[in-house]
């Protein structure tokens, strides 16, 4: 019996609550379509679901050191943006490119961590100014509407993948990159820089006392959320095309994904491959309500119900020993 | 910084209201080297005009972020509330009362539920709102494909008329403005909600209920959200269901900041925001005047609203430090 109420209590833990969310959402579109999880499908739901889990990944760093990042979506778009407008159709310039793009990544991520640490402006304001300046300066840059092309070369990380595997069809290299980050991710998690920045969102105060540079663990969290940006942009860019639009609204997604992983906005708690999965739970939703042929216009309001009710339900076990829960983080 | 010791600094109020005037001044400076004039009259309404849609949404995001709270679902509720308004009126001018009823009473309840959900539920306000929004949104896109409702002439005065060159819907937010001032200076609740910001424990240990206020703070955000809806009726002469698109929640929380009120909440006032309005106004006036890209705008605004957050915390640095998220202690 005990076991079965440690079994049932660790399954109402808000981080592993995410993972039984995830159980039942693809029950529900096991029920509704059996062929998803064959092989083929099953990678194509992987490879369209990469970049929001790298994004989240990066979000994660940011959020559990108690910090927003709400210029990833902006920052997508102008890397999607980028890349267009200076590879131009010409596959030689693919890997300056790339390199450009990821030094831009790690810029942005680093004005972000400064501004919010030297200057002490809570990162939602740092952000959302990012967000604005990077959505306006690419528009005035590519004078509106994007141009440019991307390269065959460049598109290879979002659409190809190995082929001809027996079963699985295709293996994505999104899928591999996003296999990648989550590992990369859940290690560094386990370094000093994780243990440090997890410290830095539970008690900001207690880490600086205690000797951790508090300071430089948030920027570097910032630049991960930027490469991480960088790296979503490079797949969504190869497998969806050039728009100035398509990281719109974004930020909010990846939020989403990373809080329906049992990661506290306001820092301290969470695990990474929580996170990870709250962006699969999303996209998977995604996929149901498409199966469920929901008009698509109705899809926002059951997305809106879903987290408040799966945040109002990990809250509520946490509201009585921490009754600050309710603090809007800076 | 001697001077500080002996007498009380230029508060974050006037400092804004300064940089309103130095706005003011530079503005004037750079659209006259350009060959026109920032204070013509026409000017003048397009800068008053601007003020009054981002100021009643900005009046109650103020009060929820004076308690640590915050508001993503404004605009949408704005944009729900322009078509309750517009199909309640149906261009009915005996409608129009019956309509203000509905408005604020649809835009009170979402805000009720806001402050209900993350007050008794623990849900961080972020994610409150940010799921109202999206429900609301959801609703919006599914049931109106387009424009709706009509709002008889008399009503769309709101929107157009003026006296002199004051729009009468910047009088009403000024109106609105000053009754929010002397709510939060000089009633029971209105100090509630500075304690609640400031520490929401203390508050609690001190007899306040603070789910009630943050509830109330809640309440007044939707219902001037609701007000902005009104006013977007009015201007359209229709009830639009797109209004949201405009994030017009982005805008408001930038002209909280920038008026001065801090994000962290319990520190700030309706004062400050109005003059963080009003110079987001005079910005989007002066480049509208000199015909620079509109994009440029969001540029200039994301580091201007950078830039001033920065400042107050560089002023707030020497005197309580930065306060920690987790209030054990804390100066002031």
């Amino acid at each position: 019996m005990t076991r079965v109420r440690d079994l049932l209590l660790r399954a109402t833990n808000p981080t592993a609550t995410v993972f039984v969310l995830l159980v039942l959402v693809f029950a529900g579109v096991f029920a509704m379509n059996p062929g998803f999880f064959e092989g083929p499908s099953l990678m194509a739901f992987l490879k369209q679901a990469a970049p929001l889990v790298i994004l989240a990944a990066g979000q994660y760093f940011v959020i559990v050191s108690g910090n927003f990042d709400l210029s990833v979506g902006a920052l997508v778009g102008a890397q999607v943006v980028i890349a267009a407008r200076l590879i131009d159709g010409e596959e030689s310039r693919t890997l300056p490119v790339m390199i450009v793009m990821v030094l831009f990544g790690i810029g942005v991520g680093l004005v972000n961590g400064l501004i919010t640490t030297a200057l002490k402006v809570q990162s939602f304001i740092t952000t959302l100014g990012m967000l604005m300046v990077l959505y306006g300066a690419i528009r005035l840059w590519t004078g509106g509407a994007p141009t440019g092309s991307l390269s065959e070369s460049f598109r290879v990380f979002g659409r190809m993948g190995i082929e001809d595997v027996p079963v699985l069809g295709q293996i994505p290299w999104a899928l591999l990159i996003m296999i990648a980050v989550g590992a990369g991710s859940v290690l560094l998690m386990r370094t000093r820089f994780g243990r440090i920045l997890m410290a830095a969102g539970d008690n900001e105060r207690a880490a600086a006392l205690s000797g951790a540079r508090v300071d430089t663990a948030r920027t570097i969290a910032f630049v991960l959320s930027g490469l991480s940006a960088t790296i979503a942009g490079i797949l969504i860019g190869g497998f969806a095309g050039v728009s100035a639009q398509v990281g719109d609204g974004l930020e909010f997604t990846v939020i989403t994904a990373v809080v329906l992983g049992g990661v506290v906005l306001g820092g301290g708690r969470g695990s990474v491959l929580a996170a990870m999965a709250g962006a699969l739970v999303i996209e998977a939703l995604f996929t149901l309500f498409n199966q469920m042929a929901l008009p698509a216009t109705l899809r926002p309001a059951v997305q809106g119900a879903i987290i408040i009710a799966a945040v109002a339900y990990a809250a509520r076990r946490r509201t009585r020993p921490v009754p600050t829960a309710t603090a809007t983080p800076s | 910084m001697t001077q500080r010791l002996h007498k009380p600094r230029l508060g974050t109020t006037a400092l804004i209201y300064l940089a309103l005037a130095g706005v003011l001044a530079a503005g004037g400076i750079a659209v006259a080297v350009d060959g026109g004039n920032l204070f013509a009259t026409a000017n003048l309404v397009d800068m008053l005009t601007r003020t009054s849609l981002t100021g009643f949404l900005a009046i109650g995001m103020t009060l929820v972020i004076l308690c640590r709270s915050l508001d993503l679902s404004v605009g949408y509720t704005a944009a729900l509330s322009s078509l309750v308004a517009a199909t309640t009126m149906d261009g009915q001018v005996a409608n129009v009362p019956l309509a203000i009823g509905a408005v604020l009473l649809v835009s009170g309840l979402i805000g009720a539920f806001n402050g209900a959900v993350t007050a008794y539920l623990g849900v961080n306000p972020f994610i409150t709102t940010l799921g109202t929004g999206l429900i609301i949104k959801g609703y919006l896109d599914t049931q109106y494909k387009g424009p709706a409702g009509d709002v008889p002439v008399m009503f769309q005065q709101f929107g157009y008329t003026r006296i002199g060159p004051v729009p009468v819907s910047t009088v009403v937010m000024l109106a609105v403005a000053a009754a929010a001032i002397w709510f939060l200076r000089s009633t029971r609740t209105g100090h509630h909600m500075y304690a609640v910001g400031g520490d929401v424990d203390v508050a609690r240990m001190s007899g306040i209920r603070t789910g009630r206020t943050l509830l109330a703070a809640h309440v007044l955000c939707g219902m001037t959200a609701g007000v902005a809806g009104l006013l977007l009726a009015s201007r359209f002469g229709t009830g639009s269901a797109t209004a949201y698109t405009s994030l017009y929640e982005l805008d408001a929380i930038a002209a909280v900041v920038l008026g001065g009120t801090l994000l962290l909440g319990g520190k700030g006032g309706v004062a400050g925001t109005v003059a963080g309005v009003a110079i987001l106004a005079v910005l989007d006036t002066v480049f509208n005047v000199l015909q620079i890209d509109p994009f440029a705008k969001d540029v200039l605004r994301g580091v201007v609203i950078i830039a001033a957050v920065a400042i107050y915390a560089r002023r707030q640095l020497d005197r309580t430090a930065r306060r920690p998220r987790f209030a054990e202690g804390r100066a002031s």
